[in-house]
């Protein structure tokens, strides 16, 4: 999402100080989540399994498998995602840094900007770009794999950027991680439609360029506003 | 006008349980204030209060003359706030960890400068140590590490900051806060027990 993000978030108009702050962030949480991997690489080992799941729980039938295999690894990376995002500020707020992005100079919403980004690129980046070796057990074509991968690296940060609403929302509640999960995930059902919706078009015949505009759109929308909304979360939560 | 941080009529109220109400207060530049009291008696609610981090049930935080929410970019510069935890990340080293704290407070840092901030605050030998390795006494040098660069902010609020330090440590801590007052800005702190600041220009607020 770093690319996306140096395109389109609000902080590319801004005078350099204001960027400072959200790499600093970026840097950081990104450098905390390469010494521990085995944070990221559990999402990753979950995704893979829940997907290999399905092949064995309904059977080797191509035809059927082919048609299941969008829908199927588009859910399980929705869930994959949406299990690390529980964490993303809990542990900041137990060692106190999360009082001190509350007290920072630069403006939160960059600042969660940075902590969403690094979190996308620690540990969904990762997912999203195992998802063809996952394609191949669904017998998906080249090209309807290539489609996957598109609508994943376009989705997935949509659903990292509602999430952080989530979890900013439920920041320090008792079982925090499902009641999370209750508010965001049907929030990105849209997400869901047109992510899967896409490949089973291409897959049709059909043109996908309707789908990859409503995806873009959709991660327009949450890039501008889940920030401002997080950091409002943010806010109320830590009084 | 005021210059400094001033209190108006402040209340809190947490968890149904009034901790202080009508809380008048003015802190001018140069003055330590000493906030004492009990444990439960809301010290830290009043210092988190006084930094914006909590709003008040009733009454006004003024920076400035201004509150606080009106000017957080101005405020995240003039303030250094360290808590009960340390703010330390515990797979970054001591020097990882206060860039990053100087850069989001908005102050200058460079690692020559940081890296002397550490061997003040006698870590020398574990500036690229993980956070996690480091003693109880050690983590809270090393948040204090932060007071040395940030000279240029005219307020400092620390909750407890003598937790946990040595006799050395302590008169390092000590010496910071009077240089801090010289050069005319404020420290906010709380103490169980009475500090060896007491002869320097202070207020004490007992709650």
């Amino acid at each position: 999402m770093n690319t996306s993000v140096a395109s389109h978030a609000p902080d590319q108009a801004a005078p350099q100080g204001w960027l400072e702050g959200f790499r600093c962030v970026f840097q950081r949480d990104l450098r905390i989540a390469l010494r521990r991997r085995t944070d990221s690489l559990a999402a990753v080992v979950f995704f893979v399994m829940v997907v290999s799941l399905f092949p064995l729980g309904v059977g080797p039938e191509p035809a059927l498998l082919r048609t299941m295999a969008p829908g199927v690894v588009w859910v399980a990376a929705l869930l994959a995602c949406t299990l690390p995002l529980a964490r993303l500020f809990a542990d900041d707020l137990q060692d106190g840094t999360l009082e001190q992005l509350l007290l920072s100079s630069h403006p939160l919403p960059l600042l969660v900007l940075g902590k969403i980004a690094a979190h996308w690129c620690g540990s969904v980046l990762l997912l999203v770009l195992v998802s063809p070796l996952l394609a191949l057990q669904f017998d998906l074509s080249a090209s309807s794999t290539g489609l996957l991968l598109l609508t994943l690296l376009v989705g997935t940060p949509v659903l990292s950027l509602v999430g952080a609403i989530g979890a900013a929302l439920t920041l320090g509640l008792r079982g925090g991680g499902v009641l999370m999960s209750l508010l965001t995930l049907p929030l990105v059902i849209p997400v869901l439609i047109f992510g899967a919706g896409a490949v089973e078009a291409h897959s049709a015949g059909l043109g996908v360029a309707g789908h990859f505009s409503l995806l873009g759109a959709l991660l327009l929308l949450s890039l501008f506003a889940a920030p401002l909304v997080t950091s409002a979360a943010l806010r109320i939560s830590m009084e | 006008m005021s210059t400094g941080l001033a209190l108006n009529q402040v209340s809190c109220v947490r968890g149904g349980r009034t901790l202080f109400s009508g809380l008048n207060l003015q802190l001018s530049a140069g003055r330590l204030l000493r906030v004492a009291g009990a444990n439960g008696a809301g010290k830290t609610s009043l210092l988190r209060l006084m930094c914006g981090l909590l709003s008040p049930t009733e009454g006004q935080v003024l920076w400035r003359g201004q509150p606080l929410a009106a000017q957080r970019e101005q405020w995240g510069r003039d303030l250094v706030y360290l808590g009960h935890a340390a703010a330390l990340k515990d797979d970054l080293s001591p020097l990882d960890n206060l860039l990053t704290a100087c850069t989001l407070g908005g102050q200058a840092a460079n690692r020559t400068g940081a890296l002397q901030a550490l061997v003040d605050a006698g870590l020398r030998g574990f500036e690229r140590t993980p956070a996690r390795r480091l003693s109880q006494g050690q983590r809270r040098r090393c948040g204090l590490a932060r007071l040395v660069l940030a000279r240029s902010a005219p307020l400092w609020v620390l909750d407890e900051p003598f937790n946990a330090l040595d006799t050395a440590a302590t008169a390092w801590l000590e010496g910071l806060i009077r240089a801090q007052l010289l050069r005319g800005g404020s420290v906010v702190l709380t103490s169980h027990q009475g500090v060896a600041l007491d002869d320097t220009p202070h207020q004490v607020l007992g709650l």
